[in-house]
């Protein structure tokens, strides 16, 4: 790969909630302003913006990542899905999604964008977790509106109802 | 809150990433997981001039076994180190760490060798290679040379690494059968930095104590067996000569009241886990 210039802007193509995207970006261009100022989606939230709060949480190649800790010229050619893909194509929301919704494990919905991320990535490795190890994962969000109850019974049910378990 | 600009180069090789460095000069940075960087990055406290990604290096990508040391390549992830079957019976120390080693979300991406690199005070896996005697290989465009934990780390977010080299591994000595292993920390939330951080190793006549988040760079004691009030008497002693500092997380004070309770604490687990 050649070294790309700081002035310019650099042609950057990612596979985003499983369509094709080009943009352009410097090489210090964040993947959050890629995807929100250049994509122009709006579920990558932008929150502290140095890793801690997990608003900008999406996955890059299938692994969980933080989008305001990676630069846009990083995951060129990566595959990104954010809170969009869970949802089909007619918008009907996924189980985990349907689950937030009953169990009130959002309010404004800040934070919710990046947990459903983590919670998917999460579940991939660990199907069934125990109550304890979910919370250590959201552990890695801030959620100033729910305190996190509402997201923990989501969760737990959703697994422990969902179809094909 | 975003970063000065900066050129970008992404490596296939080592050989790739010294000769960059060579070129770069001192203003060149390396990236690998990033997240101990980027935030720097973002803060404008760091200002590179080329920031080259070692990232995907695929050599580097690696867990093995070499001459009773566990080496793991520049380019493993902390989250592989956690997934790897033989972690918890040949670094039991590490496992122990590695759950509240920043978070979830983080472990996916941040590297071992990057958190030693980055060298925080309070950070796990430089703590945990100060208590266990590893070290660490560095490569430059003319040669290889290896340093031992406590050459390495010379002080707060500062190594002995030069501007021309880049590590390449870090080996952790395999556990002991004999000894017990034990990690705890103090942090205002699960994940976060350690206010305190101690690792205790025990085996029938020594106790081996590490602790991180008071001096500027993890600082590691070792005792003949002690019990009781003697315990406490050395612990007192060494919480004193840490030294120690006040900031908006906590006192001195209470960083060396951690020392003493955590220390003790830790201590009688890694017996424990002996028996």
């Amino acid at each position: 790969m050649p070294q790309l210039n700081k002035e310019a802007k650099h042609p950057v193509t990612i596979n985003l909630n499983g369509k094709e995207v080009n943009g352009y970006a410097e090489p210090r261009m964040l993947l959050t302003d890629f995807l929100t100022h250049e994509i122009g989606i709006t579920s990558c939230h932008v929150g502290c913006e140095h890793g801690v709060c997990g608003a900008c949480t999406v996955l890059v190649d299938g692994n969980i990542t933080r989008a305001c800790l990676t630069f846009a010229v990083q995951a060129d050619g990566c595959t990104v899905d954010t809170s969009e893909s869970l949802a089909d194509e007619n918008g009907e929301l996924s189980g985990l999604q349907k689950a937030f919704k009953k169990h009130h494990g959002l309010q404004c919905g800040y934070c919710t964008t990046g947990v459903l991320m983590s919670v998917t990535a999460y579940l991939r490795e660990s199907p069934n977790p125990t109550e304890e190890e979910l919370r250590t994962v959201l552990s890695g969000h801030l959620c100033r509106c729910t305190g996190y109850v509402g997201m923990v019974r989501a969760v737990m049910d959703y697994c422990e109802n969902r179809p094909n378990k | 809150m975003k970063p000065k600009g900066f050129d970008y180069l992404k490596v296939g090789s080592v050989a790739e990433a010294t000769h960059a460095l060579e070129q770069g000069g001192e203003d060149a940075r390396l990236i690998a997981g990033g997240m101990s960087l980027v935030p720097m990055l973002n803060f404008r406290l760091v200002e590179p001039s080329i920031l080259i990604d070692i990232s995907k290096i695929e050599e580097r990508k690696y867990i093995k076994e070499t001459n009773g040391m566990i080496e793991i390549g520049s380019a493993t992830r902390q989250c592989e180190l956690e997934k790897w079957p033989q972690t918890q019976s040949k670094l039991p120390l590490i496992a122990k760490a590695l759950p509240v080693l920043g978070h979830y979300q983080t472990r996916a991406r941040g590297t071992v060798c990057g958190s030693l690199v980055h060298a925080d005070p309070s950070s796990e896996l430089p703590l945990c290679l100060a208590t266990l005697g590893g070290e660490v290989v560095l490569s430059s465009a003319t040669g290889t040379r290896s340093l031992k934990a406590k050459e390495f780390q010379t002080g707060m977010l500062s190594v002995a690494k030069r501007s021309n080299e880049m590590v390449t591994a870090a080996r952790y000595p395999i556990a002991n059968p004999d000894a017990g292993y034990a990690f705890r920390e103090m942090s205002q939330r699960h994940g976060d930095y350690a206010i305190v951080a101690v690792a205790a190793v025990v085996t029938a006549d020594k106790i081996k104590l590490g602790i991180g988040g008071v001096a500027d760079k993890p600082t590691v004691r070792e005792w003949n067996m002690l019990d009781g009030s003697a315990l406490e008497d050395a612990l007192n002693a060494f919480a004193w000569d840490l030294g120690g500092y006040d900031d908006v997380h906590a006192t001195s004070r209470y960083r060396r009241e951690l020392v003493r309770r955590l220390g003790k604490n830790t201590i009688e687990e890694a017996k424990k886990c002996r028996s």
